[in-house]
């Protein structure tokens, strides 16, 4: 049934044009796909936990479009962000999040726009994830005034409602999080912070001042490491004495999860979500994951791994693959589909392009705002005793 | 450099003589309406020549090499002929981001140069207790932006260790290297040049070099001196700055600036990549305006060589400062407070005390992406 709808199509397309034939597939398709399934995700290893969370999945075709969605936009992102900073429109800093979308779609899918997020650089997914849309995001690496942070922040310093950035020191958004955890708790709103960090943020002291206080108080806070096996060049087992980081909190419970499928990080961090609201204090969730490209933009991630490794990854674990083939075994969504939300991703992200490489910078005069907060107008000194800026908040 | 250089060519509209009096009253009188950035959507990244000195002949064989190579040389003379001696920081084993441990830990072992962990609270702390056992610490943070989880280490631990055990303990075996300075893209954390941070405490000493003649000297200083150490090395001149530099180990005194240039009309005081542009513009101001400008580098910041710097005021007549970091609590500020201090005192030749400091970047350096 399903070939001979393909081959009507196919010949409908090369007859009539391409609209014509899809038209003719999509308009019989939802009677056919499967509305919803139940799929098996990986255990996660538990860390002073005596249940995890559910090792069934339930998914919805509108669900595992949008998820289908969000990756692809998070992919295509990045690669257009690639391209642009080997063109030098974007410059500075760059830290690429491909290979790593399950991670953020996951969380995303389970916890709230009210609550909480932070994270360290590689941040241009949790700032799409969080609402900011991709116009604004690459306009912010090209330094334009339409950016998300108005076109001063670049591409570590992002943020959103609800989302705290964007952090250039390693380590440091981590005792944040638990204070942003705090805020909830004494506002009693019911909402969570997620914390996130890296293996390489996780060797850092105040990674364990915030663990030690978020546990005294139990604060809701979810802290999430995010493992691509690489702190820049160095590799887990060289620099951590326990490479398992979801006990590192040791009186915190853990889970390890595998961060490269999106449906078990979904359920994770929901599990963890509702760990923290029922009160029970913070958490830690180890994400097994893996980032394609290297470290920055400076760094072609092929001198401490090798390609070899890449490949397998990219051919056996992407996240992307992994959802699409998931649905199309169980006639969830077809080729066509997945196809059409492939053009339309590449054309949002083209016409975002246009937008972060002709819109203007920001001005000279908002050059020094936002320095203080302050009523009267503030003069700050440029580069020499008579260059006068004003700083206006 | 355009700020400098802009704040001597305003003074060729005016009529000048070259009496000191006149040329501080010119400059008082100018126009304060100057933008430091044209409107155009141009990249202002710092713009200086490296001016590299001449050939060194007291020290032996030399041999041509970049700023980072004459680091990695001090480093393997000290690996060389002291058994103690151990490096050890952020990705230093494969010879380090900026490439200046490269092919240490093959020639002197894995023992010896060895990478840490991600914690520079703890490197500058292991590092403290490795250099109060008697060996030879040198570390290194990644970058001088990342130095601050460390600064309680150093502020407290480190400096304060010889006093508070009556001399019975130091870490005068502590040096500690960190890249410094404005690069053009680094924004916010990896341009910062915190020297005037620890020129507030006693018991360190900072020292940051113009070149890699200098860079060497002044680090085999460092490592030879019984006092905890910073060495701020400014990372835009790792490449940018090739000199011919002696093989063999020497040395350069530490807390001496250095008289570049001599010069009767202005003294302009600089560190790192500044002097460079510095250098250009008293050339400029000598070729343009017919002003000698002497030039000196201070090289050490804490403790910094006072009188050279009064000696070349009271000479002078006037003094200018140019530092990367802001100028609020910039180096700068104490400097021309302790001169000005100074020099009210009775001298033949009357200071005017016009002092200027221009701080390139200020603001501006961690706010450009």
């Amino acid at each position: 049934m399903k070939t001979m709808l393909a081959i009507i199509s196919n010949a409908l397309c090369r007859m009539t044009g391409r609209n014509a034939g899809a038209r003719v597939v999509v308009s019989r398709s939802f009677a056919d796909f499967t509305p919803q399934a139940t799929f098996d995700i990986k255990k996660c290893d538990l860390h002073r936990l005596e249940e995890g969370p559910p090792v069934k999945a339930e998914l919805t075709r509108e669900q595992g479009l949008q998820y289908y969605r969000t990756m692809q936009t998070v992919r295509r992102m990045e690669l257009k962000a690639d391209q642009l900073y080997k063109q030098k429109i974007i410059r500075g800093f760059c830290h690429l999040y491909d290979g790593q979308e399950a991670c953020a779609a996951g969380i995303e899918a389970a916890i709230n726009p009210s609550d909480h997020l932070i994270t360290a650089y590689r941040a241009h997914g949790y700032t799409y994830t969080r609402g900011v849309s991709v116009k604004e995001i690459l306009a912010e690496l090209t330094g334009r005034r339409g950016g998300v942070a108005k076109g001063k922040g670049g591409s570590m310093h992002m943020y959103a409602p609800h989302f705290y950035g964007g952090n250039g020191i390693v380590g440091a958004q981590v005792p944040l999080g638990a204070g942003i955890a705090l805020a909830c708790q004494y506002q009693g709103n019911n909402q969570v912070c997620v914390t996130l960090y890296g293996d390489g943020a996780a060797n850092q002291g105040q990674l364990f001042e915030s663990y030690n206080m978020a546990a005294l108080w139990k604060l809701p806070c979810i802290f999430i490491c995010e493992n691509n096996k690489y702190g820049m060049g160095t590799s887990v087992e060289r620099a951590a004495a326990s490479t398992d980081y979801y006990k590192r909190g040791d009186f915190i419970p853990g889970l390890r999860v595998d961060g490269m499928d999106v449906l078990c990080v979904r359920e994770a961090a929901q599990f963890a979500a509702d760990h923290c609201r029922a009160g029970k204090g913070p958490i830690i969730m180890e994400l097994q994951t893996y980032r394609y490209h290297g470290h920055s933009m400076s760094d072609p991630g092929v001198s401490y791994r090798t390609r070899e490794e890449i490949q397998e990854v990219r051919s056996k674990s992407d996240p992307i693959s992994m959802l699409k083939e998931r649905m199309l075994s169980h006639n969830m969504a077809s080729v066509e589909e997945f196809k059409e939300i492939d053009i339309e991703i590449r054309k949002q992200v083209e016409d975002a392009t246009q937008f972060a490489t002709s819109d203007p910078e920001p001005p000279l005069e908002e050059l020094c705002n936002h320095i203080f907060s302050n009523n009267p107008l503030l003069e700050v000194r440029g580069t020499n005793p008579w260059s006068k800026l004003k700083s206006v908040s | 450099m355009a700020a400098a250089a802009r704040l001597f060519l305003r003074g060729a509209n005016s009529k000048l003589s070259i009496a000191p009096g006149s040329l501080g009253t010119t400059l008082l009188k100018l126009s304060p309406n100057c933008s430091s950035r044209t409107k155009t959507q141009r990249r202002h990244a710092a713009h200086f020549t490296f001016q590299p000195d001449p050939v060194p002949s007291q020290y032996g064989p030399t041999q041509k090499m970049n700023l980072f190579q004459s680091i990695t040389s001090a480093l393997d003379n000290t690996l060389a002929s002291d058994p103690t001696a151990v490096i050890f920081g952020e990705d230093v084993a494969f010879g380090g981001v900026f490439r200046c441990t490269v092919g240490l830990r093959d020639k002197y072992g894995k023992d010896r140069v060895f990478n840490t962990p991600l914690c520079e609270q703890g490197i500058v702390g292991f590092g403290i207790g490795v250099a109060v056992a008697g060996a030879t610490a040198i570390a290194e943070i990644q970058f001088a932006d990342y130095i601050f989880p460390a600064f309680d280490q150093i502020v407290n631990e480190a400096a304060k260790y010889r006093y508070r055990s009556g001399n019975m303990f130091d870490c005068g075996n502590l040096t500690i290297r960190a890249p410094w300075g404005c690069v053009g893209h680094g924004s916010l954390y990896h341009s910062q040049s915190p020297e005037a941070f620890f020129a507030h405490c006693p018991g360190l000493k900072v020292v940051i070099p113009r070149s890699p003649i200098q860079a060497k000297g002044l680090l085999l200083s460092c490592i030879a001196d019984k006092n905890p150490c910073i060495f701020f090395e400014p990372k835009i001149l790792y490449r940018a700055a090739v000199e011919q530099v002696p093989e063999d180990p020497y040395t350069i005194p530490l807390s001496q600036a250095e008289v570049l240039q001599e010069g009767s009309d202005v003294t302009l005081v600089a560190w790192g990549t500044q002097i460079h542009v510095l250098k250009e513009v008293a050339s400029m101001a000598q070729e343009k305006l017919g002003v000698s400008c002497e030039v000196i580098d201070l090289q050490t910041i804490l403790p910094w060589d006072i009188e050279t710097v009064c000696k070349s005021v009271v000479k002078t007549g006037r003094l200018l400062i140019s530092h990367e970091a802001p100028v609020t609590g910039g180096f700068a500020s104490e400097i021309s407070s302790t001169v000005q201090v100074r020099l009210k005192w009775p001298v033949s030749h009357p200071p005017h005390s016009h002092v200027f400091t221009l701080c390139t970047d200020d603001v501006n350096c961690w706010c450009i992406h």
